[in-house]
């Protein structure tokens, strides 16, 4: 199981849980357990999400690993100019 | 055969990257021969204009097109009703709606209506001609005024989940970050400073305004040629508004006279596409000063409250900020953004960030340059500034202090890596500038930034050419010197001189998908595409050179520009230079490229410190910026010239956008200052010589340790440029931008 803290304001999306756990070893793994438990998050996560594994911040590749230990964000799709 | 495909980061001694060549775009740029999105013509095309609304905030009641219809010349007429298609996406529809309004007009300058004719003056006549029947409604365009009781409403029932009931409409959502216990941190601290901020909307400035000239016929297939920073982007764009396959719709992006994000939208594109559609000719847009800054994407303006508490010894114990942002008539301002990196450059045990998105009747907001991070950052180190100054304590000694660092929890919620914030205040710390003396009237600041970085879709294909150069076809806009950079990395890899590698910007056609040139990723995602790509068009060259000698591929291998034998057991061969393998292509399988296709991730998050002596004539207010230095880390800096340049360009955005720059609304919603004469950028005798300190702390994402640069610049310019001036007047600012009159009535307030 992976801990997934859910950061900003996609917590509406997750019954304002802000902490919770996943069985995933990838992105896409976390991905759609998320959307399976939190139908809500769905849009969302569709429309793009960030993912801070370790502290480094990942967008798009669901083959990304995630490790038991690892620390997973879940932000809000993040854009620069 | 040994070839290095190891992504992670090479140390060998660069041949190339890290010096200083000339860049490929300069002759064509000085010359008058690079064509931007205006130079761009078509045989029978079209000029096509906008009629834009005089209204702040008006229900359209109708629109008559039928005498502008009637004018010889006129070839068509269009308005929100030819938009047939109507998308499914939320954010595609707002951009329809900014595009081209439909039941109200949301801003001064908001399009209404667009015509193709045969001239300038008769698309004029036309517009003239256009009745449209307004009924006015009241306006808002100021940030806290929008969210008072009884303030005007834009849109209805547009709040999403996270607005708690009861609050304005005209908030859109609520985010938050943070973590502790922000009360119970701030009861600890010896002193706790409140302020309130307030910053006003800018416009990048971009020395180009929009253009583009599209053709689309009745079968459904376009081509647009257009300056963006993002051509890709465009096509998918307009395919969504316009309902077409994206790829029925070629695009081609013109060279660019800058863009800081505000090209990562569009705005006349869909339009010149239907009155081509409508007209079944070329149909050439191209906007005015007036149009670009009434109707294109400025930044938000901001309002904010802070709030920080410290020991006498300097350590943070809690910090709070609220932030709300107005990002024009539609949501999506950049508070998340902002509320994101305010507090990112510190190690903060108790910390919250509320953000509030809020719609006034102001143009959408467009991304600018590390878009939501400079307002919050101003509010958050004037704070700091002033809490350090208060106890007597050295202001970089308190930022080193609460520094974060590998390891620290950042206020936005992930746990950083190596990160380089420390070494950026220890270089400002030991530069010359911060024990230099000042003069009278006036005072040193400094303050820290924090922006993200991105990587994103990439492609790149890169072709040898018989003769034994090289090409390389890459799919984003330069803006900041990446022609160069692409080149000088594949010509590091290829082991050949620079000027033997050309790169190009190929249309939308010749390439899959490649993200806008924003957040910073192009020397990053496009240079580690172009790496790869040089590696794959290496190990092809060694394959063929393996069949001409044959051996083994395993018994070959890749060193300085040829391909020599592995080992003595591979045979006395003499090597085979990459020209030598170019001319007898067609003999060993044909021609060589390598192409690379990648969604580049692990861009690294980047830190600066920005140091700045202003000078204050206390007499009128005015303000002298007289000495500035940025330091940065900027990862492995491919061309020096260019990276001085970004964080050159970023200080200088960030001291007009401190001093000069705001969008200036009437009562009536109407914007007073749509020209460069009355909204004033500096220009070069404004400015002292900004100078760069670059330090190269290698991101280990990039084969090369390379790190966007682009963005980070532009976050502290406005908290330091405040707190030099703060010190100079003795009076903290709080209201940017810090014109003479507001610098004036502050500093008379306190004698």
């Amino acid at each position: 199981m992976v801990q997934v803290k859910i950061w900003g304001s996609l917590a509406v999306a997750t019954d304002d849980q802000t902490l919770l756990e996943v069985e995933a070893s990838t992105l896409r793994e976390l991905l759609d357990g998320l959307a399976d438990r939190y139908p809500a998050i769905e849009p969302h996560l569709k429309r793009g999400v960030s993912v801070a594994i370790d502290g480094r911040i990942y967008n798009d590749n669901w083959f990304q690993p995630i490790f038991p230990d690892s620390e997973v964000v879940l932000l809000s799709r993040l854009r620069g100019g | 055969m040994a070839l290095d495909n190891n992504p992670a980061l090479d140390t060998h001694e660069f041949r190339l990257v890290g010096t200083r060549p000339n860049r490929p775009d300069g002759i064509d740029k000085v010359t008058g021969r690079a064509r931007y999105g205006a130079d761009i013509s078509a045989p029978g095309m079209l000029t096509g204009m906008v009629l834009r609304s005089r209204h702040a905030h008006a229900r359209i009641k109708s629109i008559d097109i039928s005498a502008a219809e009637a004018i010889p010349g006129v070839h068509a007429v269009i308005t929100r009703k030819d938009f047939t298609h109507v998308p499914e996406d939320g954010d595609i529809a707002d951009i329809l709606d900014n595009c081209m309004a439909g039941e109200k007009a949301l801003y001064d300058g908001h399009a209404v209506a667009a015509v193709a004719a045969s001239s300038s003056a008769t698309a004029q006549e036309a517009l003239k001609a256009i009745i449209v029947d307004y009924e006015v409604l009241p306006n808002v365009t100021d940030v806290d005024t929008a969210i008072r009781e009884g303030a005007p409403i834009l849109h209805a029932g547009r709040s999403d989940g996270t607005v708690p009931e009861g609050a304005s409409r005209n908030i859109m959502s609520r985010v938050e970050f943070g973590h502790g216990d922000v009360e119970a941190g701030l009861a600890k601290a010896d002193r706790v400073v409140e302020r309130s901020f307030k910053t006003e909307a800018t416009h990048q400035g971009y020395i180009e305004p929009h253009a583009c000239l599209a053709q689309m016929g009745q079968d459904g297939q376009a081509d647009l040629w257009c300056c963006t920073q993002g051509h890709y982007m465009v096509r998918n764009t307009c395919a969504a508004l316009l309902g077409m396959d994206q790829g029925q719709l070629r695009v081609t992006a013109s060279e660019i006279g800058g863009g800081f994000g505000g090209k990562t939208t569009v705005f006349l594109e869909p339009l010149a596409l239907v009155l081509s559609r409508k007209s079944s000719r070329p149909v050439k847009m191209v906007m005015s000063r007036a149009e670009v800054l009434r109707a294109t994407g400025p930044t938000a303006s901001s309002s904010m409250d802070v709030r920080i508490g410290m020991t006498k010894d300097g350590r943070i114990t809690g910090a709070h900020a609220e932030l709300r942002y107005q990002g024009g008539a539609y949501p999506g301002s950049p508070v998340q953004l902002g509320a994101m990196a305010g507090f990112a450059p510190y190690d903060l045990e108790n910390v919250k960030t509320v953000g509030w998105d809020i719609v006034t009747n102001r143009p959408k907001q467009a991304a600018y340059r590390a878009p939501g991070a400079p307002m919050a950052a101003f509010g958050v180190e004037s704070v700091i500034d002033e809490l350090a100054r208060g106890f007597g304590l050295d202001p970089i000694e308190v930022r080193l202090k609460n520094a974060a660092r590998e390891g620290t929890r950042s206020s936005y919620g992930p746990t950083y890596p190596a990160i380089g914030l420390e070494a950026t205040l220890q270089a400002a710390k030991d530069h010359p500038h911060w024990s230099a003396p000042l003069g009278k009237n006036q005072g040193r600041g400094v303050a820290c930034g924090f922006w993200f970085n991105f990587g994103g879709d990439t492609c790149v294909s890169l072709n040898i050419t018989p003769d034994g150069t090289a090409t390389v076809t890459e799919g984003n806009p330069d803006i900041g010197g990446s022609r160069a950079a692409m080149s000088m990395m594949a010509a590091e890899e290829l082991g050949i001189p620079y000027e033997k590698v050309r790169t190009v910007i190929t249309d939308t056609g010749s390439l899959g998908q490649n993200e806008v040139t924003d957040g910073s990723r192009v020397t990053f995602a496009v240079g580690l595409a172009t790496i790869k790509a040089a590696r794959a068009a290496k190990k092809e060259m060694c394959k063929r050179v393996a069949k001409i000698w044959g051996i083994d591929e395993d018994a070959v291998e890749w060193r300085e520009g040829a391909v020599h034998p592995a080992g003595p057991n591979a045979g006395l061969h003499p090597p085979m230079t990459l020209a030598e393998i170019a001319a007898v292509a067609s003999n060993t399988g044909g021609p060589i490229a390598g192409h690379h296709e990648v969604t580049a991730e692990g861009a690294g998050v980047s830190f600066a410190t920005h140091m700045v002596d202003s000078e204050v004539d206390a007499d009128t207010g005015a303000v002298k910026i007289v000495r500035y230095t940025v330091f940065q880390d900027a990862g492995k800096a491919v061309h020096p010239d260019y990276v001085e340049g970004q964080l050159q360009g970023g200080a200088v955005q960030g001291i007009g956008w401190a001093l000069n720059e705001e969008y200036i609304y009437g009562e009536d919603g109407i914007l007073q200052n749509p020209g460069f004469l009355d909204y004033r950028v500096p220009v070069a005798s404004d400015l002292p010589m900004i100078d760069t300190v670059i330090l190269e702390i290698p991101n280990p994402g990039h084969p090369y340790g390379v790190r966007g640069v682009g963005e980070t610049s532009i976050v502290p310019p406005l908290a330091a440029v405040a707190n030099s001036v703060s010190a100079a007047a003795n009076v903290r600012l709080t209201d940017i931008p810090m014109s003479p009159p507001k610098v004036l009535a502050k500093i008379r307030e306190t004698v």
